[in-house]
This record gives structure tokens, sequence and C-alpha cells, in this order.
């Protein structure tokens, strides 16, 4: 008992110590900016590389990191704004949520920072009312749609970079015709690799990227448009050329299939070149998705993915603009690319990134136009969810379960059901 | 035994003292929830916004709408299916290898048991890894193993097909818990007093037909109770399948029962925003199910069970 008694009495003395040593810490600098992030991955990148390029122009802010788990994120992030607790910049998930949080009187405008200049318009989709005139977080990176390949096995086959998806469709040919190498690594079994890398990887070519997505909103586009069908008729023809039962093939074997080399081509997010760089030991290289027959114009899937706002109930609402104004700048942006290969910032500036395949899909965006997955501004907001659909109608059709018409019938059906421009 | 109440106080208090306990946890963490539960069913909401009372409408939406009643059906049969397969594979089975390992003279009896009630006791996500990998066509062992039996093109895609993905799951279910009724119906074997099997074989017959004719009546309650566990269980499975194919159920549904269905309803998937409310008539839905199936065992099957007094 006398034991139990002075272990408790220790630890209520160790917390009272603790507390005390903390506080001072918490409330001393006005001038401290938190930002709330759901990137864990990324604290060494901020404490080590962009906080401290950023405290060389602004010597008087202090930053802190502060990230959450991301599952956890953003119920926490909640939590915390309804108590007044969270931190003063606040990374923004895209889309519904963020605009939520704007709504809900959460976020501030941030129109009138300066830098917000730099970014397109597609740019700041993510996070602007839906009428496109309040911008509310600051576009920070975004995800790049195309293929990644075997430089080594295109060598071996003499296969030239595909162009046109005609020249793309013969280069699968080639390479299945010669055996030594799956043609092409994804899977089904997942679903999402089939609309993410799939549908929105090939799709903005027919759809004409912006244009096309834009149409589909105010209802101008149906999903049964020729343009759209053509989309999963491609889709349809990956069949025959990907790997061995890749119906029950997932994301992460498609990784395997491809950096233990045994397959060539491999449809991808930029993301995934962080992965590749650790495990491949042969060179790859990126190629943008082919374009149709005879089309000049091309379109990629710059996709918007993580942007930073402002807590309107910060005290520190000066130092977080001007946070924000440099992290629209080129070395922030320069910075930011580098850390992490694959995922870009969104600024308008050239960037220059060592990583010779991140370097290459950034480079897409000087020769293509850029734009976003159609299904998550606006067109997921109901029940059935757009985005949902596409993940299940791609498979249907890559697994030859659906046909493209019926594919994009039902995807047209359950968006009319409840979204009124559409009906 | 001595202790007699006396005639007049029969009220025995320390009755209702040990009742308390679980009556009250009983209360507080399944009968409320369970109310409330329907409660909210008769209610609808906007996202972060007010809930208002709406009577039959979520209902009269999931009966009427075409997706919805296509989805629900759709996991309806899909549950059943899998609800079949664990009365027609898993059931025989526990019963066979209860009466196996309750043989006399049987060697090894105990380590035969451990093992077949191995699996149960693993985590779920466990189990689907690894059944996952067995059978993943790109480095599974069974291509190897298939091989071997003449069959070179390897295994199809066994957990990818339309056609094979939900009779794949329920099997694996079954190989997971087939330790289950063997040991409820291996319980009920051991109180079966020896001298009536002996007497028996006495008089002629063989284990065989001392089985079927002397202990299988006998444990019939049992196996009864089993087959009402087992819809129960089956009809709120969800973790299998999500650990296997994800909230989205796939190939195009193929796999989603009650469980998925009411996971996407409740909580959203992806960019699918959750939708309490509707999500809390799924679950009454299913509780319907279910409770309808619990009563036609207790009014049609359990009356007619013999009871022997042994």
């Amino acid at each position: 008992m006398t034991k139990l008694k002075f272990s408790l009495s220790t630890s209520v003395a160790a917390v009272a110590l603790a507390v005390a040593a903390l506080s001072p810490t918490v409330s001393a600098h006005a001038d401290e900016l938190i930002i709330e992030s759901w990137r864990t991955d990324d604290i060494d990148i901020w404490n080590s590389q962009i906080i401290p390029a950023f405290n060389k122009s602004h010597p008087d802010i202090k930053v802190r990191f502060a990230p959450t788990p991301p599952a956890d994120y953003n119920a926490g992030l909640n939590a915390k704004l309804a108590a007044k607790t969270a931190g003063d910049l606040i990374t923004c998930r895209p889309f519904d949520v963020s605009l939520d949080l704007y709504n809900q009187g959460h976020l501030t405008k941030i129109d009138g920072i300066d830098g917000m200049d730099n970014f397109s318009n597609v740019a700041k989709s993510a996070w602007q009312t839906d009428d496109g005139s309040t911008t509310f977080c600051l576009p920070m990176a975004s995800v790049i749609h195309g293929f990644i390949y075997n430089k080594e096995a295109f060598k071996e086959l003499g296969i030239e970079i595909p162009k046109t998806i005609p020249e793309f469709m013969a280069a699968l040919e080639k390479i299945k015709s010669d055996g030594t190498y799956v043609p092409m690594s994804i899977g089904t079994a997942d679903q999402w690799e089939a609309a993410t890398m799939g549908f929105q990887n090939i799709g903005p070519n027919f759809w004409k990227g912006e244009e096309g997505r834009k149409g589909l909103i105010e209802g101008k586009e149906k999903l049964t448009d020729a343009q759209y069908v053509k989309v999963f008729e491609h889709l349809a023809e990956w069949g025959p050329y990907l790997g061995k039962g890749y119906k029950a093939q997932s994301y992460p074997d498609s990784q395997n299939l491809f950096s233990l080399g045994r397959a060539a081509i491999y449809p991808a997010g930029s993301w995934d070149i962080s992965t590749f760089n650790g495990q491949a030991d042969f060179e790859f290289g990126a190629f943008p998705p082919p374009v149709p027959a005879g089309q000049k114009n091309c379109y990629i899937s710059d996709h918007t993915d993580i942007g930073l706002g402002i807590n309107a109930a910060s005290k520190n609402v000066k130092s977080a603009e001007a946070f924000l104004s440099w992290m629209s700048s080129k070395e922030a942006g320069t910075i930011f690319s580098n850390a992490l290969p694959g995922f870009y910032a969104l600024s308008k500036h050239k960037l220059e990134i060592s990583d010779p395949v991140a370097n290459e899909f950034v480079s897409w965006r000087g020769k293509c136009e850029s734009t976003i997955r159609n299904s998550y501004q606006i067109l997921s907001r109901g029940t059935p969810n757009l985005e949902n659909d596409l993940w299940n109608t791609s498979v249907g059709v890559m697994n030859g379960s659906m046909t493209p018409e019926e594919a994009a019938k039902k995807a047209q059906d359950g968006l009319a059901s409840w979204y009124k421009p559409q009906q | 035994m001595a202790l007699k109440t006396k005639p007049g106080s029969s009220f025995r208090t320390h009755i209702l003292v040990f009742l308390l306990p679980a009556a009250l946890i009983y209360t507080l963490f399944m009968i409320l929830p369970l109310i409330d539960t329907v409660r909210f069913s008769f209610y609808s909401e906007e996202s972060g916004g007010p809930t208002t009372f709406v009577g039959w409408d979520n209902y009269i939406l999931i009966l009427t709408d075409e997706r919805w009643w296509q989805d629900f059906t759709n996991a309806l049969k899909n549950n059943f299916i899998f609800f079949v397969v664990h009365m027609l594979i898993q059931n025989p089975i526990g019963l066979l290898l209860a009466a196996l390992l309750s043989l006399p003279r049987l060697k090894l009896a105990n380590s035969y048991r451990t093992l077949i009630f191995m699996p149960t006791m693993l985590s779920v996500v466990i189990i689907g890894f690894i059944w996952k990998l067995i059978l993943s066509p790109l480095w599974g062992v069974g291509d190897t193993l298939v091989g071997f039996v003449g069959m070179t093109d390897g295994l199809p895609a066994l957990l990818g097909e339309e056609s094979t993905a939900l009779i794949t799951l329920s099997l694996i279910s079954v190989w997971q818990f087939v330790g289950i009724p063997m040991m409820l119906i291996y319980a009920a074997l051991l109180n079966v007093p020896d001298d009536l099997v002996d007497a028996a074989i006495v008089d002629g017959a063989n284990q065989w037909t001392a089985f079927w004719r002397i202990k299988l009546p006998l444990i019939l309650p049992t196996v009864a109770m089993v087959s009402v566990l087992t819809f129960v269980a089956n009809f709120n499975a969800f973790d299998l399948i999500y650990a296997v194919k994800g909230a989205l159920a796939g190939p195009d549904f193929h796999t989603d029962i009650m469980g998925t269905l009411f996971y996407r309803t409740f909580f959203g998937f992806q960019l699918q925003p959750g939708s309490a409310t509707m999500g809390a008539t799924v679950a009454s839905l299913m509780f319907l199910v279910i409770l309808c199936g619990v009563m036609i065992y207790l009014f049609v099957i359990q009356r007619r069970l013999h009871r022997y007094q042994l």
C-alpha cells in the first residue's frame, strides 16, 4: 500500500512538473503559427527544409507543423475547430470537406493575399465556392497521372514511346507477343485504380479536360455522350494486356509486378515515383496519356490534392497571410516539389525538379492542358455517388463484365437520379 | 439441498441482486442502442444541420427507389448465399469432425481439436490476408498446388471473378469458423452417456448406426442452436468481406452483404458522404431480417424438437 501511494504521488508530481515545463512554451509566443495537417509523413521535410527556408525571410514568425494521422484528421480537426483550439493554418482536403469548413465559418477568404494570382483557376477550383467567386485555401500540391514504363524493356523490344492510342495499343501487342513482360500492370481487385489510374488518367484527352468537366457540371454533356463511351471502350481494350489474374490483383500487387521488372508499363499516379525509386533496380521513365489518333491537343489530370487555409479564429491572421503568400512563391514551390517527388506545387512558376521522372511528369504542364478528376467537384455530393460509380463501371469494362455503353449508362443514370442539371 | 424458503415469503431478493449487473449492462449497451437506432431511422438529417422527423420516409425510399432497392436486395441475396454455404458446408463438417473426435480410441484427439479450432482464434484481417496471398494468381501457392492435379493453366482469379468471389469468401469463412460448431456439438456429444452407446453396440449396432440412431437425436437441440447462431452471425457478418474486398465489395457488388451495405451507408465511402439516419434504417432492416429468422426458429423449429432427459 505504501508503495502504491508512493508511486501515485511521484507520478502526480511528474505530471505537475511536465505541465509546468510545457505551459510557458504554449502561451509565450503570440506570433507562433501552428499548422494542422494530415501529412504525418512530411514532418521532417517541414522541419528541416520548408520552415527554415521561410524563416530566412521572416525570422520573426515561428512556425510549428503539428500533423494528426490521416484517418483521424477530419474528425479531429472538426472537434478542435468547434472548441476553438485548432492551429492557425489548416491543411485543406480538396472540395466538399473544406467547402463545408468555409461555409461553417472556420476558414477565411484568402482572395486578397499577395501571390494568389500565381495560381490558375483549375488549381484553385478545389478550394473555391461553387460559383468560383471566393477562394478559401491556397493550392499547395497536386498529383499528376500518366504512364510509367520500364526503359530497359522498351529498349530490349525496340519500342518507341507511344504518342497516340493506336501506337499505344501496338506497343502493348508487341510486348504481349514477345512474352517476356506482362504488357501492363494494373489490377481490378481494389477498384480505385481502375477509375483513378484508368478512367481519370486517359479520359481528359477524350472529354477535352476542363471543357468536358465543366460541361458535365453544367449539364451540357452527359456521360453517355460519345467522348465518355470512348473512354470506356479504350479501357475495355486494356483487358487482354493485363497480367494473369488481374481481376484479383491488388494495388500493392501491381506496384510489385512493375518494380520487380516483370511488367513493362504501369498506369501511374505521380506519387508512385518515390515507391519505385526505392524498389526498382532498373531505369524507368514516364509518358503522358496517349491521345486519340489525329488529335493535336493533349490534356492531363493534374489533380489538386492539398491546400492550406487560415483558421478564422486565429489570432495571428497577419502572420498566417504572410506565410501563405510565401508559400505561393517559386522558392517555396521548388523546395516543396523536390522534397516530395510526385507531389507538385500548383503555382504557375516553372519548377526545377531534380528527380528525372518527377520532372518528366511536371513538364507535361507546359505541353498539355491541366484538368482535375471530373467526379470530384460537386458531382459526388449525392447518392449514388459518381466517384463510386466510376470505380465500379471502370472495373466492369476492364473485366469485360459490362459493355462500354452499359457502363456509361449506369454512371449517367446514377448521376441523373439526384443531380438537377443532368435531369 | 436444505435451503428451503418459507411459503409466503417466496420473493427472493437475492435473485434480483444477482440479475442486476447483467441486466444493467445489457440494457445500457444492447437494448438502449438498439431502440435508439430504430428511433433514429425515422429521422433525416441535412449534413451538419438539424435532424427532422420524417416518419417512414427512409424505409419507403429503400423499398421504392430503384437503386436502393437493387442494392438492398442484392445484399440480402448475397447474404443468403453466404448463409446457405455455411449451413450446407460448415455445419455438416463441424458435425462430422465432432463425431470423429468423440470416437473412442482416437489418437491425438486433443491435437486435432486444437488445430481445427486455431483459425477461429485468428484475426479476420490475418485470415483475409493469408487467403488473398494463397489464392493470388500472381504470387500464390495455389498455382503450384493445382499444377499437381493437372490444371496447367493455374488457378483462376477466384476472388476476382463475379461468379466465384462470393462462394470463395464464404468458403474462407467456413474454413475459419468450422471450429465453433465442432466445439459446441462435441461438447453435446460428450454429454451423451456412454452406456447408451454401449448398450446399442451390445445389441448389435455398429458405431455408424449408433451415431445416427442414438447420438444424433440426442444432440439435435444443439445442432438447431448452432444453426440459429450461424444465421445470426452470417447476417451480421462484415469483417471478412471488408478485409478482402473493401467496403465497395467488388466485383460489381457481387460480394456485397448487409454489413458492407450498412458500412457504406452509415460511414460513407471515399467521396460519398455518410448518412447516420439512412445507416440506422439499413441497420433496422438488418435487425428485422435477423429477428424474422430467429422467430421462425423459435416458433417453428424449436417447438418440434424432442428433448430427452438423460
